[in-house]
């Protein structure tokens, strides 16, 4: 399973949703790839990815999916986190 | 995960305690200035920093009371960096969660890889702590450090 997660840069906000998304899925016990793209990788990105994490600002640019688009409120609430990804996965 | 942070130091010249800002632009204007004073960056990286939050929103507020402002790495980056600017008076940013803002955490990286090793040590410190409050409240650099797990 492919989850991507998605900031304006690539490399700030959406690295901390990378680091807590893979704590998450293994106390899960869920096998899953995680990367940290910015809205200009998403095309190349979004055809196998099952799972999109991020803010509430890039849910516009996401478009048309048939990912899962989990919006986040607070970025270091691994709870939150957990709580979204086993609704999303479950 | 490796315990032994390799977050860069901070030096004084990096914390700003209790820094008055109008907006949330002079607040992320002052922690680019304070990336500047402490040798991380030069002058170019605070509207950088602004810019990223003008194209592409508040969403550098990840958390309540937050800000991880950044930019990408570039010439404007000397080597990684770290500032604190805690807010006189809370600011907010725009963001429909997280606001008003009370801390301001502006990190540069020297590359992308480096800037996202950073970020994953940054959300170490923070995850399920309270460690905003603490800074918030923190009433010297040495108490900044100590939150924070850096040296100078």
């Amino acid at each position: 399973m492919k989850i991507l997660t998605l900031c304006g840069a690539g490399i700030g906000t959406s690295g901390i949703l990378k680091v807590n998304a893979e704590r998450v899925l293994s106390r899960l016990g869920i096998e899953a790839e995680v990367v940290a793209i910015d809205a200009s990788m998403l095309e190349a990105e979004l055809e196998d990815a099952q799972v999109i994490l991020t803010g509430p600002e890039f849910v516009e640019r996401i478009g048309r999916t048939f990912a899962d688009v989990i919006v986040v409120e607070n970025f270091f609430d691994t709870a939150e986190l957990q709580r979204k990804l086993e609704a999303a996965l479950g | 995960m490796d315990k032994a942070t390799t977050l860069p130091g901070l030096p004084d010249a990096g914390i700003v305690l209790a820094a008055p800002a109008g907006d949330w632009r002079d607040a992320v204007e002052t922690a680019g200035r304070a990336l500047t004073a402490s040798g991380a960056t030069d002058d170019g990286y605070g509207a950088d920093m602004v810019r990223m939050v003008e194209e592409h929103g508040p969403y550098i507020v990840v958390a309540p009371g937050l800000a991880l402002a950044h930019a990408r790495p570039g010439r404007s980056v000397l080597r990684d960096g770290l500032a604190i600017v805690t807010l006189a008076e809370p600011v907010a940013f725009g963001h429909p969660h997280n606001d008003p803002v009370r801390v301001v955490l502006a990190l540069a990286g020297a590359s992308s890889a480096r800037h996202l090793q950073l970020v994953a040590e940054i959300a170490n410190i923070f995850n399920d702590s309270d460690a905003v409050e603490r800074l918030a409240a923190a009433r010297s650099a040495d108490e900044v450090r100590g939150i924070l797990g850096v040296g100078a």
